[in-house]
């Protein structure tokens, strides 16, 4: 982007920039998380949404129950092959584009649940973005990933619809 | 427990007196060894005539490699008295041969056994003949294993897996 305050061109100043690069601006600050949470790290993402950490800081404060309106799912918690099929499926709901953030050592890679009934991390089944370890891991360690996020968005964007 | 059990047990042995197989006391907790095929009639003698009103837990054990017969399940039977000094629970538990592990439903008796006789079917197999609606609980229904049986391998995930792709495939249900 670039700004021009020429007073020829009336003195108020303006921007210049692409399609792209203001969309892109735009949902990065703007991130619609999902939050699918289904065990103890979900304490922890609603301790990030709440005052104290106060995820509103970055944009991303505005916690939606409905995939449709959402663009960033943070699944936080252990993830049963029972509940994975339905974690599939809220995420093939979701609008594009979207991104996944794998919060825990149980989205993570099963975390200690080596056993019969647990997904052994969410990527068998879902394209994530950024992985979150801890258990669980701290507010700030959920900022940072969303930070990540932003970045990647801001570098990367995303495919113009 | 301060409150005597003696009563109960003797009007126990007068009702069921080839039915009650040994009586275990360990640490106040007293374990009756019943047979299976009186299970629910012992059980609804106690509701009914000793006011043992509240069935505490349900549940099995399977003893592979340890003894025979494999399976036990095994019932905590609560009786609340007028103070809560005088509350009593003792154990029952019934055994069950590998080749023919079926026992009869007590959900007739205890309605609030309905879930907890599905999940001990859910993970041991156990067949609760009588039961309303016995159908798993916990796993997917077209998991085929019976995951806390000792001989299941407990990292085995590909009766899982093919659920969970049966699931997506199906889509919306």
């Amino acid at each position: 982007m670039g700004v021009n305050s020429d007073p020829l061109l009336g003195g108020e100043g303006f921007l210049t920039t692409t399609i792209k690069t203001l969309a892109n601006w735009g949902r990065k600050n703007s991130l619609w998380p999902m939050p699918f949470g289904t065990a103890c790290c979900a304490i922890e993402m609603m301790g990030a949404f709440a005052s104290r950490f106060d995820l509103s800081r970055f944009g991303a404060e505005v916690a939606r129950f409905s995939p449709r309106q959402a663009d960033l799912m943070i699944v936080s918690g252990t993830i049963t092959y029972k509940m994975a099929s339905v974690c599939r499926r809220i995420y093939d709901q979701m609008p594009e584009p979207k991104w996944v953030i794998a919060m825990g050592s149980c989205t993570c890679g099963g975390g200690p649940f080596d056993s019969y009934a647990v997904v052994q991390g969410i990527d068998e089944f879902l394209p994530v973005d950024v992985y979150v370890g801890g258990c669980p891991p701290r507010p700030e360690a959920l900022i940072d990933a969303v930070i990540k996020i932003q970045k990647k968005i801001e570098m990367q964007g995303a495919p113009l619809v | 427990m301060s409150v005597d059990l003696e009563p109960v047990i003797d009007s126990l042995k007068n009702e069921f007196p080839q039915d009650i197989l040994n009586i275990k006391e360990y640490r106040g907790e007293t374990t009756l060894l019943v047979s299976k095929e009186q299970i629910s009639k012992i059980c609804a003698y106690l509701k009914d005539e000793l006011n043992f009103t509240f069935l505490a837990d349900l549940t099995a054990v399977d003893y592979l490699e340890v003894k025979s017969p494999r399976y036990e399940v095994v019932y905590h039977i609560h009786r609340f008295g007028p103070e809560c000094e005088e509350n009593i629970r003792i154990r029952l538990k019934a055994e069950l041969s590998e080749d023919d592990i079926k026992i009869d439903s007590v959900t007739p008796v205890w309605s609030g056994a309905d879930w907890l006789e599905r999940e001990v079917y859910d993970m041991f197999g156990i067949e609760f003949t009588g039961h309303p609606d016995l159908r798993r609980i916990l796993m997917p229904e077209d998991y085929g294993p019976f995951p806390l049986r000792k001989d299941f391998d407990v990292r085995n995930r590909e009766a899982s897996k093919r659920s969970f792709e049966k699931a997506l495939e199906e889509g919306a249900d």
